[in-house]
């Protein structure tokens, strides 16, 4: 019964809302940013698999489903930009620059400090676009000649890490205003950095939102730029 | 909430449509978020059929994430292979990119940048 319960979609939408019912509540009850609810739930569900000898086919039959409405969510962050057109079109210039250098940043610093320290050529490529979300990634690294999978698993690492620490760190080196805050972390973290700035504020994530789409645009154009310059 | 939904659907739809006859670089979901951003823009579409579904979605953004993450499990041969480079990188990197946007964007914002007003 359980090896038939197990590949049912059931599995994995129940085990993913379970576990992340709890983080939720250890979040709160910790009141710490390392206890980040998607990073825990990650981490948890992983070491269930793992404990329990799942294969991750199994659990991503339901995990699917959930990462579906993902795509619609993408669609929907058009509605918190529009409801806060005036104060965006008001800052446009900070917002196209802050963007446009926050990509630059991104390939330089990544494949960079991943070269220096002996990275493989792959792993170098696979870096590039570790701030852009997920499925942009993926087309852009497919291009370059990185290995999709890896750029997959860095991009939700780079997320995870901007969500934990993205609006403490910009707090600490004194970036207190809410658009430039959620800028620095959706571009930076995407998608997952997203989530977490609109728990914090609701300008600060129609903002991340905005640089997602615009970083993701910026990357796919400045990377292949990029590379002859460099050539790799 | 059923109406939102279906909007937001249709509009990535037409954004899949786009992205795909036109080979484009962008996802689907992206340009749809574009396309339902313009179609607000115009007036086509009225925000109010939209806000319960958006902030249904929106609020619990980071779930959907979760299955994402998990998916890293089975690459984790492929990072262990060269840990170092890759985590040094990864986590130095997203420091340096939240100060420059930060920074950068903050000092533009600031009155003695105001010349567009």
């Amino acid at each position: 019964m359980w090896v038939e319960l197990v590949e049912t979609p059931l599995f994995g939408v129940a085990l993913t809302l379970v576990v992340y019912l709890l983080a939720q509540l250890l979040y709160k009850r910790v009141g710490s940013v390392w206890v980040n609810p998607v990073l825990v739930s990650i981490v948890i569900v992983i070491l269930l698999l793992k404990a329990s000898d799942i294969d991750y086919r199994s659990y991503a039959r339901g995990g699917d489903l959930l990462l579906f409405l993902l795509g619609p969510s993408v669609v929907a962050l058009a509605v918190p930009l529009y409801q806060r057109r005036a104060e965006i079109w008001q800052r446009k210039r900070p917002i196209l620059i802050g963007i446009f250098a926050g990509s630059l940043a991104s390939i330089v610093s990544a494949s960079g400090l991943a070269w220096i320290l002996g990275g493989s050529r792959e792993v170098v490529l696979s870096l590039a676009p570790k701030s852009v979300t997920t499925p942009i990634a993926i087309s852009i690294v497919e291009r370059i000649g990185g290995v999709a999978p890896l750029t997959a698993a860095l991009v939700v690492l780079t997320g995870c890490i901007g969500a934990v620490c993205g609006p403490e760190f910009c707090r600490l080196i004194g970036v207190t205003s809410p658009v430039a805050t959620g800028l620095a972390v959706g571009t930076a973290a995407h998608g997952i950095g997203t989530a977490r700035m609109f728990e914090v504020d609701r300008l600060s994530g129609a903002v991340a939102g905005l640089a997602i789409g615009l970083n993701g645009l910026m990357t796919t154009f400045l990377l292949p730029v990029l590379m002859v310059f460099t050539n790799l | 909430m059923v109406r939102g939904l279906t909007l937001l659907l249709l509009f990535q739809l037409c954004g899949e449509i786009i992205s795909r006859s036109l080979d484009l670089p962008i996802p689907g979901n992206v340009m749809g978020m574009g396309l339902l951003l313009l179609g607000l823009m115009t007036n086509l579409v009225d925000v109010k059929w939209l806000e319960e579904a958006a902030e249904m979605l929106l609020s619990n953004l980071a779930l959907f994430f979760v299955p994402a993450g998990v998916g890293v499990m089975v690459y984790g041969d492929l990072i262990a292979a060269e840990w170092l480079p890759i985590c040094v990188a990864t986590v130095l990197s997203t420091f340096v990119v939240m100060a420059v946007t930060g920074k950068l964007a903050q000092k533009l914002e600031s009155p003695e940048h105001d010349d567009v007003g």
